[in-house]
């Protein structure tokens, strides 16, 4: 479990990110961390796996307080998967790539091979396991840091904005994997601006601007809050627009993606014809 | 008038194994606000370098076929040449600005071209103007966010006074309300200047309603051309991989149940109005 | 890295930022060259025209408004200004061949000062003078175009890489990476997962600013325009006439009979 208490993050150029924030996240648990650039989310989410500290307040991270722990041994638990995987990548070949976290946490030999056999499969890379990763395409580089993340097993994965640039074969493989960790019982939090993504995914969403936390709840309350997404500049995804203009009729407003959508237009139909 | 026109367009990359681009023939006329998109390694980031002379000046490579470009053939012409004519702005903002203000950085293709200083300025304020950036002037670009980045960038290439823009993936980086905003401008450039717009955008569901003209492409090959509403409507290009409109998606689900709308939607404005409709009807 | 704070431009405007920048380095180039025809040798140090030569660039500082960035150069040069003392004074100490304690002292005191009047006249300069007006004192003076833009595109992505940098390091300490740990060779290897990526990364920057630079027109024409112009005012005829009188009395005063040493003065 991930404890967020009173956190205020001020950046060492004076610029405060986090004002007074406090959250708590549940093993298990899927969460989005939403709101619009510059709105705090990358801050703070760096504060779960102790790459920043507090300047006040405390965060706690399965009983450890993130100011008495490295990084290293911190990320043993939480992996972070950043945005870009080009700031990551350096190995020759993929399996050194994936191996390089192993190596560093201390795994035997041998159970680096298994783990690294394991995750090529699971991310689909196994013809790339000689290859080099600065020869892959953008999303399969994307893959090769996702492996590399997921091979040490953490118990809490970061996803920082993992659908920037992605087509929409690459963000429903994504969605579909994530739903796969989700059933391992991984705890999994995104950081994203993507209202459509989230629409599909159905987390729990912390809804962020300004270095705050404006609000939390499940998918459905947080993106047809029209007043809450405007305060956070956020765009209300396309269905839940649609049936802000259905209200009148006296449709549900809390629906966001296409499947509910359909069934609530259908019994709709059903009951008033 | 056909301000852009390719037939039978090849390309190989000089190290690339496979084709590019395979038999590309499009006609982009005067005036239109093109959307192209694909699934990702589709080429729709090659073609783009192709209108203004990247593909074949500056990546090499075998390029077959015509590729005209406001009558000028693209083979024929260096880049700088083609410059007067298309610009073209990339997908990360932090790349595509030199300079250490705002002003002179939209100023680089006119000291480029040889363009007077009193010529220039005016050009320069005109641009600024245009793309609403005029109190970003004296500031440095790294102290821009990404939009105004973005804008910056547009706010360059249109002080040239291209006919045609083409913009590759603009919004990539950006949040969906910074996105808006940069499509917006692109489509006031578009309806109030002229300037033919190419877009490639994955981000359908916020570019898709300024188009009047969609091309799809994959492995290379232009597969559906024509207009927004018949082609995100085909079942055949979700299969595709394409991201349609969450409203167009959603009338080809009711489609499916038997329920018939009065025309495809491409935003939620027109899918509300045509769900109105339908359920007043009953 | 204070040194280097002490030389990054600050956006602030004053007479001096105002100055054209070749004038301003005409001026440096002319205190350095005062700088250097002091120090005296040990047995006859010259601490005197260099405290002096200290003094003279205060007004410069105070009517630039950069007090603080200034002194922070300073207090960064301090290390080096101390170091040398210390050489100077405990080589020669040890060496033996001087002639009475307070003269060696005075000696190494003028060596360590000469250094910093360096440091203090070039950190005026670069503070007062923003990269562009640097940029575009290069183009002026006719160096090719070329070699100005490198230097105004890489100073304006000295804050990119440096925050890239941030976010690899970022990256890599969050697979396990401990930059602190292991013998003096492990390390040095660790920093490889640091260096690749940064350098990978700054070429394929590279190629994509070429794509933009090529798309802008690039080349088009060798007679490139310019949207601005530096032109000389008033204030840097003064300047340029202040340096040259400076270094006249400097050239006076040197062959003038020697200056005496300060302890001499002070019949220590």
């Amino acid at each position: 479990m991930i404890e967020v208490k009173d956190v205020s993050f001020t950046y060492p150029n004076d610029v405060e990110a986090l004002h007074g924030v406090s959250l708590k996240i549940q093993d298990g648990e899927f969460v989005a961390i939403m709101g619009q650039n510059g709105a705090g989310k990358t801050t703070l989410v760096k504060h779960f796996n102790g790459l920043l500290k507090p300047t006040k307040g405390e965060v706690v991270v399965d009983g450890v307080n993130t100011t008495k722990a490295s990084v290293a041994t911190l990320s043993r638990k939480v992996g972070f998967v950043f945005q870009n995987p080009d700031h990551q990548l350096f190995c020759e070949t993929v399996k050194d790539e994936i191996a390089f976290a192993l190596k560093n946490f201390g795994f035997k030999e041998n159970t680096i091979k298994k783990r690294v056999t394991w995750a090529l499969n699971l991310l689909d890379l196994k013809k790339y396991r000689k290859t080099s990763p600065f020869m892959l395409s953008g999303g399969e580089r994307k893959r090769v840091a996702l492996a590399s993340v997921l091979a040490w097993n953490p118990k809490v994965i970061i996803l920082d904005e993992p659908t920037i640039g992605q087509d929409q074969k690459q963000k429903d493989r994504l969605r579909q994997f994530i739903n796969q960790l989700i059933t391992q019982g991984k705890t999994v939090v995104i950081v994203t601006h993507d209202v459509e993504f989230v629409a599909e995914c159905n987390p729990k969403i912390v809804l962020m601007a300004n270095g705050k936390i404006l609000a939390e709840g499940s998918a459905k309350q947080i993106l047809t809050n029209r007043y809450l997404l405007t305060q956070a500049s956020i765009v209300l995804p396309q269905i839940a627009q649609i049936f802000t203009g259905l209200a009148d009729l006296g449709l549900p407003i809390d629906v966001i993606n296409v499947h509910e959508a359909k069934k609530v237009l259908l019994d709709f139909m059903e009951v008033n014809s | 008038m056909a301000v852009i026109e390719t037939k039978g367009l090849t390309y190989t990359y000089p190290s690339g194994t496979k084709r590019a681009l395979e038999d590309v023939s499009i006609t982009i006329e005067r005036g239109e606000f093109v959307v192209l998109t694909g699934p990702s390694g589709c080429g729709k980031t090659t073609l783009c370098r192709c209108f203004n002379g990247l593909v074949p000046h500056f990546y090499g490579g075998k390029l077959e076929g015509d590729v005209l470009v406001t009558g000028l053939n693209v083979h024929e012409h260096s880049i700088y040449e083609l410059a007067r004519h298309v610009g073209l702005v990339f997908q990360n903002p932090e790349n595509q600005l030199f300079a250490l203000s705002v002003e002179k950085d939209v100023a680089f293709g006119l000291e480029n071209l040889g363009v007077p200083r009193d010529e220039m300025k005016k050009r320069v304020d005109w641009a600024l103007q245009t793309t609403d950036i005029e109190d970003l002037r004296e500031r440095a670009p790294h102290e821009l966010s990404g939009g105004q980045q973005q804008r910056v960038a547009i706010a360059s290439v249109l002080a040239m006074q291209p006919n045609v823009m083409v913009l590759d993936e603009p919004t990539s980086f950006l949040d969906p309300l910074g996105a808006q905003r940069i499509f917006e401008v692109i489509n006031e450039l578009n309806k109030n200047l002229g300037i033919t717009v190419v877009l490639v955008e994955h981000r359908l569901d916020l570019a898709a309603r300024y188009a009047d003209h969609v091309i799809i492409m994959d492995e290379g090959r232009v597969m559906l051309d024509g207009k927004p509403r018949e082609i995100f409507g085909l079942e055949k290009t979700r299969l595709m991989g394409i991201g349609i409109p969450k409203s167009t998606r959603l009338y080809q689900v009711l489609e499916k149940s038997g329920v018939h709308l009065s025309k495809v939607p491409i935003t939620s404005e027109e899918a509300t109005q045509i769900l109105k409709e339908v359920l007043n009807r009953d | 890295m204070s040194v280097f704070e002490g030389l990054r431009f600050r956006r602030v405007s004053s007479p001096i930022h105002r100055l054209d920048p070749r004038v301003k380095f005409f001026y440096v180039c002319v205190l350095f060259v005062i700088t250097i025809m002091f120090g005296g040798t040990i047995n006859n140090p010259e601490l005197l025209p260099l405290i002096v030569l200290f003094f003279i660039q205060i007004p410069f500082v105070l009517a630039a408004g950069v007090k603080r960035e200034w002194a922070r150069s300073m207090r960064g040069a301090a290390f080096l200004v101390a170091f040398i003392f210390a050489f100077n004074f405990i080589f020669r100490y040890i060496y033996g061949n001087y002639e009475s304690f307070a003269l060696l002292l005075e000696y190494s005191f003028a060596m360590a000062l000469r250094f910093l009047v360096l440091v203090e006249s070039f950190s005026i300069f670069f503070l007062t003078t923003s990269p562009d007006h640097l940029g575009l004192a290069l183009e002026q003076t006719h160096v090719p175009y070329e070699f100005c833009f490198a230097f105004t595109t890489a100073v304006r992505f000295v804050p990119v890489l440096a925050e890239e940098a941030q976010t690899i390091m970022d990256a890599q300490k969050a697979r396990g990476l401990e930059l602190e740990r292991g013998n003096f060779i492990k390390r040095i290897k660790n920093y490889i997962p640091l260096l690749i990526p940064l350098i990978v990364n700054a070429i394929r920057r590279s190629l994509e600013l070429a794509e933009a630079m090529e798309s802008r027109a690039w080349g088009a024409t060798e007679k490139r325009t310019n949207l601005y112009v530096l032109t000389l005012k008033n204030s840097d005829y003064i300047l340029v006439v202040l340096s040259v009188l400076m270094l006249i009395l400097a050239v006076y005063v040197r062959l003038l009979p020697p200056v005496p040493p300060l302890t001499v003065l002070l019949r220590i």
